[in-house]
């Protein structure tokens, strides 16, 4: 096959704001606005940002679980968004979705090997070998064969987890969307689903989007990822690119206010603190969207929105004034003669 | 603040859940100790329980010694003097500590007066000045406002003022940052840490993130299944500790200072039930180091001093 498994291009997703006793339309949320990117087989692409920046909504949208607005999804070449219904089920075959909440998404009164074994049924599988591929399934995401007539509430979260992803490799996806699937689990716990991701990928070629809010998960995981803010994707490049040289002063921001779990690290660190909230979604800032909080801002931020431009082999950022590589947000803050509210150092 | 000996049992239909079985702990003037553990290892129930907050059907025993007074012998009376002038808590929900039909002003002025004879006009003036000192803008316009007008951070400011308005001698903070977004959380945790030191209490930092403890506090208490398993200078957890647990649980956190995708270490199989009434080492079945004389709970005795550890192995584990 050639060009990347999936694209998507300018993918926009609004929901209506209803308001008043007549549930009138007053305005919309553009929880997804203007996201492009790639993801080829086999790689994972981390998406990261903060609560509300449209994370799931984008996994959602390329999967048509909500219908978006505007914009292109391609799986292999075909346009994703003009296929009808019948097609659509086909195409979900191979694009799968995992959510945060197992429990959620999977049916309490099932035995967790009926439950996996679902889709394969839908598909047109014999019942009495989609329930001895769920087995396999089980026991390929660690779990004994035993507990394949247990119901959801007997596991644990990390369990439930396994199993809901064991659902979701049940057709042999190619691409696996998974939204925030080790947040509501423990540290000890949370290893065993990454590191049993990470073998899955290698066993079977998956492409992962995945979607987290934690950026040391994501840096574990990622090749390649995308810094979201308020529907946009401000920074999108390599996990090294974004680790090691971010170019937007969010990322910067963002990357600098993750706790790292070393004293010693953590005494010379010294950590920005951003000012004020994230700004109301529904009437997002004018401009570049992060210049509410961003202590770099100049006027044209305000005026212009920045587009996404490349600084150096693909690494894109959406910012008029890009962090220079070796340059840290500090600097440019002292340079500019300004201050930024900073813990520890 | 001791504790000793502090157990907690609750009856449910499943039978006796076990959550707190045994916990000795200690906080000095002004100390900034960290309470990590997985979930369930009864990190919230040791701390609800010093502040006699659990539901009544819960068994509690031991002591929980405040400036020489047993708290768990107090009146409910004199607890409630305890509450919110001496001892205060931070949740990680704030509207269990805010009113939803009183503004946040209101609020405040109520817990100062509750504990100190003060006039409203002053009570007032000190409500503003708090919640400038936890950085809301326009606090005297914020005081105004009811808690729905405030965003996330911001009624967890709001909470933080209320809690340290009496100058309490502890803070009790119980994952007061997780349900926070990354950037505001830098915020709301350097308020906590601002606050703490002016008034000068003692901070309880209850929390299941590492990142969180390694920067600021002076001691970690690492709890699994209900018990202690390590507590020392937070150097010495993070450096030198001796506990399985301890650094199985250190060894598996993704690192945002990672250099390379390596792979990250597991522990295996879970933490047990709140249930179990097994009498080994609760360890056990995830520990690598484990053999027959696993097979009773080990004491936490120190290693170094100011710093213990439960478990057989130590000399092992050290190594
Ligand atoms: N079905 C919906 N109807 C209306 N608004 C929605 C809907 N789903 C999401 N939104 C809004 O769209 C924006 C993006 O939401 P989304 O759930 O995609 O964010 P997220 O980045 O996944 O956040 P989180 O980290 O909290 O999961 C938010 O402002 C949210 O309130
Ligand atoms: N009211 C209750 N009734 C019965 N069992 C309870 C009650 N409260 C807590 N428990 C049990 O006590 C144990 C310890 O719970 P606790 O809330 O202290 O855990 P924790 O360490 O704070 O975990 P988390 O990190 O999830 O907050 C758990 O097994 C829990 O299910
Ligand atoms: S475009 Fe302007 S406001 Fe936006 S991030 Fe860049 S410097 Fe800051
Ligand atoms: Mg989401
Ligand atoms: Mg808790």
């Amino acid at each position: 096959m050639s060009g990347p498994l999936l694209v998507v291009a300018d993918l926009v997703t609004h929901f209506p704001i209803k308001a008043g006793l007549f549930r009138r339309v007053v305005g919309h949320v553009r929880a997804v606005d203007g996201v492009s990117f790639h993801l080829d087989s086999g790689e994972t692409v981390g998406v990261v940002g903060e609560s509300g920046c449209g994370k799931s909504t984008l996994g959602r949208s390329v999967l048509r679980l909500v219908e978006p607005d505007d914009g292109v999804v391609a799986f292999k070449g075909e346009d994703v968004l003009s296929v009808d219904k019948t097609r659509m089920r086909e195409l979900r075959r191979e694009m799968q979705m995992v959510f945060q909440d197992p429990f959620a998404s999977l049916n309490p009164r099932l035995p967790v090997r009926d439950t996996v074994a679902e889709p394969l049924i839908i598909h047109g599988t014999a019942k009495q070998e989609a329930r001895q591929k769920a087995d396999e399934l089980l026991e390929a995401v660690g779990m004994r064969p035993e507990h394949g007539n247990r119901y959801p509430h007997e596991f644990s979260g990390g369990q439930r987890q396994r199993v809901g992803i064991a659902r979701a490799l049940a057709l042999d996806p190619s691409v696996v969307i998974l939204d925030e699937p080790v947040s509501a689990l423990d540290v000890s716990i949370q290893s065993q689903v990454i590191n049993l991701l990470d073998d899955l990928q290698h066993r079977f070629g998956f492409a992962y989007l995945f979607i987290a809010h934690d950026l040391s998960v994501v840096r574990h995981v990622s090749d390649r990822m995308l810094v979201m803010y308020l529907g946009k994707v401000v920074e999108a490049a390599s996990r090294a690119d974004v680790y090691d040289s971010p170019a937007h002063p969010y990322t910067h921001a963002l990357l600098s206010a993750v706790p790292v779990a070393d004293p010693g690290v953590e005494r010379k660190r010294k950590r920005i603190v951003l000012e004020g909230d994230l700004p109301n979604p529904g009437s997002p800032p004018t401009g570049c969207r992060f210049r509410t909080r961003c202590p770099i801002a100049h006027e044209l931020c305000a005026i212009e929105t920045p587009p996404a431009v490349d600084v150096a082999n693909g690494h894109m950022v959406a910012c008029h004034f890009p962090i220079e590589r070796g340059e840290t947000l500090l600097d440019r803050v002292a340079q500019l003669g300004r201050s930024v509210g900073v813990i520890g150092g | 603040m001791e504790v000793q000996g502090l157990t907690v049992e609750f009856p449910t239909e499943d039978g006796l859940v076990r959550a707190v079985r045994g916990v000795d702990m200690h906080i000095a003037e002004g100390e900034v100790l960290g309470i990590v553990g997985e979930s369930g290892s009864g990190k919230s129930v040791t701390a609800l329980a010093t502040m006699r907050l659990l539901p009544k059907r819960a068994q509690v025993s031991g002591q929980v010694l405040f400036e020489g007074r047993d708290l768990l012998t107090l009146s409910d009376r004199a607890m409630r003097g305890v509450r919110g002038s001496d001892i205060a808590m931070i949740f990680q929900d704030p509207m269990t500590a805010l009113n939803p039909v009183f503004t946040v002003g209101e609020q405040i002025v109520e817990m100062i007066r509750a504990h100190a004879p003060v006039g409203k006009p002053l009570a007032w003036k000190r409500t503003v000045e708090l919640l400038d000192l936890v950085g809301i803008s326009e606090p005297s316009r914020r005081a105004r406002q009811y808690p729905h007008e405030f965003s996330g951070g911001m009624r967890q400011r709001a909470m933080i003022a209320m809690a340290v308005a009496n100058r309490p001698k502890l803070l009790i903070a119980d994952e007061p940052t997780t349900a926070l977004d990354v950037t505001i959380q830098a915020q709301v945790m350097e308020v906590i840490t601002e606050v703490q030191k002016a008034v000068g209490s003692a901070l309880l930092l209850i929390t299941h993130d590492l990142g969180l403890v390694a920067g600021i506090a002076h001691r970690v208490q690492v709890m699994y299944a209900g018990r202690v398993f390590e507590n020392g200078a937070t150097d010495e957890i993070f450096y030198r500790s001796v506990n399985p647990y301890t650094k199985g649980l250190l060894r598996s956190i993704p690192r945002l200072d990672a250099k390379e995708k390596t792979r990250l270490y597991t522990i295996p199989g879970l933490p047990p039930s709140g249930l179990s009434r097994n009498e080994a080492c609760p360890f056990r079945p995830r520990c690598e180091f484990a053999d027959a004389v696993c097979g009773t709970v080990p004491e936490l005795v120190e290693v170094v001093p100011g710093h213990q550890s439960r478990c057989h192995h130590t000399q092992e584990v050290s190594m």
